[in-house]
């Protein structure tokens, strides 16, 4: 038993290389972890137990299901519908950036043609612009065409994704093996057909990775939607979960940290993070089996 | 090992077949263009447009609060460089840059050739926590800082406490802030360059990895001679977005100084990006905000264009 997980772990990795490796994993592990530890256990708290308790103590299930109910009772759940809008923003958000991206980071990455230089400068460009010079000409732009406060006005600037055609681009142009085209090309495949039949069975890993970072960027996305919609129906969760907590005053200026003066929930602004985060855990979890059991392994060489 | 990088280099060199027919040629350069024409007209819409619209807005005059197109010449620019807080948060940001960007990138792939070396299910757990932080957005940020950064309440406290600090203001100073920005940022941001770093690896051919076995190399040889050169092409990736995307900083600076309690130490605008920000929505000029956002972008993109003609990163070999 022993002698087994010496040889798994430590075989070519040395006794000293070890335990370095995982000292260096268990500094990580404790600065990434103990925080998110910490916000789980937060809504228990009242207030005043922040500052009481250990920081890492539990405080008790009736003021955990208080704080979650709080946050589910506003305006007569209104954070469900919220919910909701993010989720189906994100979805088609998603498919439509794949839809777009996929095939235009394997032309880059594989067909030669004029321009293709330009192309990849350009989408270099636009990922780099600054989102404090996108948001009024995204606006005006979206307001002449009656989209905004629409969900398109959401969902169509996310489609744009520059960043998963680049690392499409990139993917293909270190994983696709040239030969394997080639003999395609020379059995009288086209383009399309290799494509659809070599270039994209391979992307599966890719897929995943691009998935997550895609409903990642989009979930997370508070500034876009923010300018773009001003029904509070159509809100997706990020603003709407800033207006809660504009509407209580927690987090807002004014609050005290102070343990005396405490008067404002954190347990609430603890819970409305968790429910932020929870559905990205889920699918990174989706998209990481994805990349595993992949045909990932044994495309690139060097 | 000398052998080894040689043989990973000594790989055949990928050859296309150009057909000598031009009719031939002209078809396939016309299903690239198919290839890419959705994604060539959302950039118009969603990116290169909006992106011209701005460079047009900074040029318009909007000191009557409508804008006029072409009258403000350069007027624009001087203005942001004329500004007193100009210097102030671009010399924040150089400092934010040399500390952020080769840390940044230099703890992401350590951290993902460490776990590569045992891939299985503990490299996935540690990978899968180390991406989680990544999901939490503004509101538990702003908690999270106040409450990992206040010696008296945080988890830390012992550590915090054992390094000399007594309270959250000693810690927040405006010398530590780029420091802060960075554990911040790291903590938010890193776990997804983890995820795309490991996926590259996972991407490394398996015979490559065998006949380095076969050649007797170590798990640290691997890393250091074999993985990490193969995957070069995603560190100049990363390299060209943090740096840019650092550029932009505009979240942590603005969490921390939203704050009334903790501001007293951290300037309303320490970065362009809060700086572009304040001309566009406290004064009013979305000239100057556009002519800054703009700067930012060239300053990203100069760094880009050294790094991509520097190593040739957009080369396919011939």
């Amino acid at each position: 038993m022993m002698t087994r997980w010496f040889s798994r772990n430590v075989r070519d990795i040395g006794f000293l290389g070890s335990i370095l490796r995982w000292v260096i994993l268990l500094i990580f592990l404790i600065y990434f972890v103990i925080p998110m530890i910490w916000l789980l256990i937060a809504p228990s708290k009242a207030t005043i137990q922040f500052s009481n308790l250990n920081p890492l103590a539990f405080g008790s299930f009736a003021q955990y299901i208080a704080a979650w109910k709080n946050v589910f009772s506003y305006q007569n759940g209104e954070v469900f519908l919220w919910f909701r809008n993010s989720f189906f923003y994100v979805l088609y958000s998603l498919l439509g950036s794949l839809a777009i991206g996929i095939p235009a980071g394997y032309a880059l990455a594989i067909l030669r043609f004029p321009g293709r230089s330009l192309m990849l400068w350009l989408t270099l460009i636009t990922m780099l612009l600054p989102t404090s010079a996108l948001v009024l000409p995204l606006f005006m732009e979206l307001n002449l065409v009656h989209l905004v406060n629409t969900p398109w006005a959401v969902i169509l600037p996310a489609c744009f994704f520059p960043f998963g055609v680049y690392l499409t681009y990139i993917y293909y142009s270190s994983s696709l093996p040239s030969e394997l085209v080639d003999a395609a090309r020379v059995d009288g495949a086209s383009e399309f057909d290799i494509f659809i039949n070599i270039a994209l069975p391979l992307a599966k890993p890719l897929l995943g990775l691009l998935a997550f970072i895609s409903f990642n960027a989009n979930w997370n996305n508070y500034f876009g939607p923010y300018v773009l919609l001003n029904d509070d129906k159509l809100f997706t969760l990020p603003v709407g979960i800033q207006t809660v907590l504009g509407s209580t005053s927690a987090l807002q200026p004014g609050f005290n940290p102070n343990p005396g003066g405490i008067h404002f929930q954190y347990a609430e602004a603890a819970v409305a993070g968790l429910i932020m985060i929870v559905p990205v855990v889920i699918i990174f979890l989706l998209s990481q089996r994805y990349v595993i059991s992949g045909a990932f392994t044994g495309s690139v060489k060097g | 090992m000398a052998n080894l990088s040689i043989s990973v280099e000594d790989q055949p060199v990928k050859k296309v077949r150009l057909s000598s027919s031009r009719r031939y040629r002209n078809k396939r350069a016309g299903e690239a263009y198919l290839f890419l024409l959705p994604y060539i007209l959302f950039m118009l819409a969603f990116g290169l447009g909006p992106g011209i619209y701005a460079l047009i807005i900074s040029f318009a005059d909007y000191s009557s609060g409508l804008p006029r197109y072409f009258a403000a010449g350069i007027k624009n620019y001087l203005t942001v460089f004329k500004d007193p807080r100009f210097g102030f948060t671009f010399k924040n940001i150089g400092e934010f840059l040399l500390i952020s960007v080769p840390i940044g990138i230099a703890l992401v792939v350590l951290l993902a050739l460490l776990l590569h070396m045992r891939p299985g299910r503990v490299a996935s757990t540690l990978r899968t926590l180390f991406f989680i932080p990544g999901a939490a957005a503004g509101p538990a940020v702003v908690l999270l800082v106040i409450f990992m950064l206040t010696p008296n309440l945080s988890p830390f406290g012992f550590l915090l406490k054992s390094m000399g600090f007594k309270a959250f203001n000693d810690i927040i100073t405006p010398a530590s802030l780029a420091f802060i920005f960075l554990i911040m940022g790291f903590f938010v941001g890193a776990g997804m360059w983890i995820a795309i770093q490991y996926g590259a690896l996972e991407g490394i051919s398996s015979e490559v990895m065998e006949a380095a076995t076969m050649d007797g190399c170590n798990a640290w040889q691997k890393a250091l001679y074999i993985k990490l050169p193969l995957i070069r092409p995603y560190i100049i990736y990363q390299f060209i977005l943090i740096f840019a995307g650092n550029v932009q900083l505009f979240v942590e600076p603005q969490l921390l100084s939203n704050q009334t309690y903790i501001h007293a130490n951290v300037p309303l605008v320490w970065s362009p990006n809060q700086l572009a920000y304040s001309f566009a929505f406290d004064l009013g000029n979305f000239g100057a905000a556009a002519a800054l956002a703009l700067i930012m972008l060239l300053i990203g993109l100069g760094a880009s264009y050294l790094m991509v003609s520097w190593t040739g990163f957009f080369k396919i070999e011939n």
